[in-house]
């Protein structure tokens, strides 16, 4: 049995030994931080892989499960390392898919993202880690993938594609993976892909579904013959908004890897001209036949319109990032801040705090004396609720003067759908369903009230 | 005079959002003079199964961009797109595509 002074000695050297972890971690961080510093004036001009003639000692045994396979065999493997696959987006698709494409022993990976990691992409992005939060998503993915197979070779690209860039980036790589998470972003991969001549293996997900194909390859169909159009901005969910678990990107990224692996393999992809479903909750994988090639495609048609890159923010009517919108629907005498709500809060004003969140984000974390009725409810004027709301106006009007309109104040997470929701409040008072009252909208929502007020508050 | 036809409407991709939430619906589309098509199908999805804000679906007579349409697992635009002859056991799946990643 271990004695009292074993036991102490014992933490005090787990207790030194987390600390020198602790400072490792920090160093580490720096050197990142000093790499991207360094990084834009390296700029290093990628020239294309030679081709590889035998395999060595080392990587017969590296990849010798799968060398072993007739389908891939030495050959498929020689042409893996002369491969070079450019990856759009180091996130939940991207990660998984430059994982098993350094694992498998792709020769060069180009890693593109402007973006940096943050706590909530931890349950999917797995490239990255805990200490690197606040660094480039590129650099943490060449690092990680390094560690993982340092015989590739890894370029991390720490800025957006853009119409300037995208044309030249593309050229340089054989094989482009689409792993974003926008629209813009989309059709400008797309064009870039068609005008160099190279295929795209395209992926999205969201929720609990995912989706994959392969665009212009061979004859087969490039983004723009399927959507000539891009959906309305307003149509469009982000996975902050959306939700997504992490395994589903995960499932959709290995099945984008695989399909980028057997291109660069020579074994020609499964999904070209078709399109694979996968609802993760009920378990399903459905492949669905696409339309050929469009003759009056934009990009790929017989007579393109599209013949440099263009402004995709205009066209789509959206920003090249997944970050949430902000709406501008009320004018600012409509909205009240964080800190002056605060401030009425702590005067004892009577009123009604109003939170229109769904269900499952006030399980996360809400303001105990607010009253919840999700937007939803509202927009269809759910007699539940809209009585619910009745009473808590009478029981705040109990405290004020005869005659004078209520205070209500609507709260989300944002700041968007509160905005909604005072014009379907006004909207309701117009129209005699309610009493007359006066309403505003928290600007920035919880959030800002998590950041400026309350910073024990839940951010998510 | 058509005959009543049993069509397995489906949405996907978040589009059964619009739609409480159900992905699938097995429907009968009663007899009527001109045969079903999709064009007419969606003008009774409209006003028989559409819960709210139908412009995140509908636009003019067709769908909104962004969403695909398949019948019988085929992309519809091989098939003649609004113009589709419905048959009696066919299923029309509507794809909203997705953008996360």
């Amino acid at each position: 049995m271990a004695t009292r002074e074993e036991v102490l000695a014992l933490r005090a050297a787990v207790a030194q030994r987390e600390e020198e972890l602790n400072s490792l971690k920090q160093k580490l961080a720096a050197a990142l931080l000093a790499e991207q510093e360094l990084e834009p004036e390296r700029r290093v001009p990628v020239s294309p892989l030679p081709p590889k003639a035998a395999l060595s000692r080392d990587e017969i045994l590296r990849y010798s499960r799968q060398l072993v396979l007739p389908e891939l065999g030495v050959h498929g493997q020689l042409r893996l390392a002369a491969a070079s696959v450019l990856i759009v987006g180091c996130g939940g698709l991207g990660c998984p898919l430059a994982q098993y494409l350094a694992a498998a022993g792709v020769g060069r990976l180009g890693l593109v993202d402007y973006d940096v990691i943050e706590l909530s992409n931890l349950a999917r992005q797995v490239l990255h880690e805990e200490a690197l939060a606040g660094q480039a998503k590129a650099f943490s993915a060449a690092a990680s993938l390094r560690r993982l197979n340092s015989e590739v070779e890894c370029v991390p690209y720490a800025q957006a594609l853009t119409p300037d860039t995208a044309l030249d980036l593309v050229r340089r790589y054989d094989v482009v993976a689409d792993c974003s998470d926008n629209v813009p972003t989309r059709y400008l991969v797309n064009d870039a892909c068609v005008l160099a001549g190279r295929p795209l293996v395209s992926a999205s997900a969201l929720r609990f579904e995912g989706q994959i194909t392969v665009y212009h390859y061979d004859d087969g169909p490039c983004y723009r013959c399927i959507f000539p159009q891009p959906p309305p901005a307003e149509t469009v969910t982000n996975c902050a908004d959306g939700g997504v678990l992490g395994v589903v990107t995960g499932v959709v990224g290995c099945l984008q890897a695989l399909e980028v692996l057997k291109i660069a393999a020579g074994l020609g992809p499964s999904y070209s001209g078709s399109l694979l479903l996968f609802d993760a909750l009920r378990g399903h994988f459905r492949s669905i036949q696409l339309r050929k090639r469009r003759s009056d495609c934009a990009a790929c048609g017989e007579r393109p319109t599209v013949a440099d890159l263009q402004d995709y923010e205009a066209f789509c009517g959206s920003s090249a990032t997944d970050k949430c919108r902000s709406l501008q629907l009320l004018s600012p005498e409509e909205r009240i801040s964080v800190t002056d709500y605060k401030r009425l809060l702590d005067s004892g004003a009577p009123h009604v705090l109003l939170d229109v969140r769904p269900q499952v984000e006030v399980d996360i974390c809400r303001l105990p004396h607010a009253l919840h009725i999700p937007l939803r409810h509202l927009e269809r004027k759910d007699r539940e609720s809209l009585k619910l709301l009745r009473e808590a106006i009478q029981e705040g009007n109990g405290d004020t003067q005869e005659g004078t309109a209520v205070y209500v104040y609507v709260i989300c997470k944002l700041g968007n759908d509160s905005q909604k929701a005072v014009r379907i409040l006004q909207s309701l008072t117009a129209a005699q369903e309610l009493d007359s009252l006066t309403v505003q909208d928290i600007a920035g929502g919880l959030m800002a009230w998590a950041a400026k007020i309350d910073q024990t508050f839940p951010q998510y | 005079m058509a005959a009543p036809l049993s069509v397995e409407v489906e949405f996907g991709g978040g589009a059964e959002l619009l739609f409480d939430g159900v992905k699938k619906h097995q429907v009968t589309l009663p007899g009527q003079e001109e045969p079903w098509d999709i064009r007419n199908l969606l003008v009774w999805i409209k006003k028989n199964l559409l819960k709210e804000r139908p412009e995140l679906f509908i636009q003019g007579d067709s769908v909104r961009p962004g969403i695909l349409v398949l019948i019988n697992d085929a992309d519809w635009e091989l098939l003649g797109e609004l113009d589709y002859q419905l048959q009696d056991q066919d299923s029309v799946l509507f794809i909203s595509t997705l953008h996360g990643g």
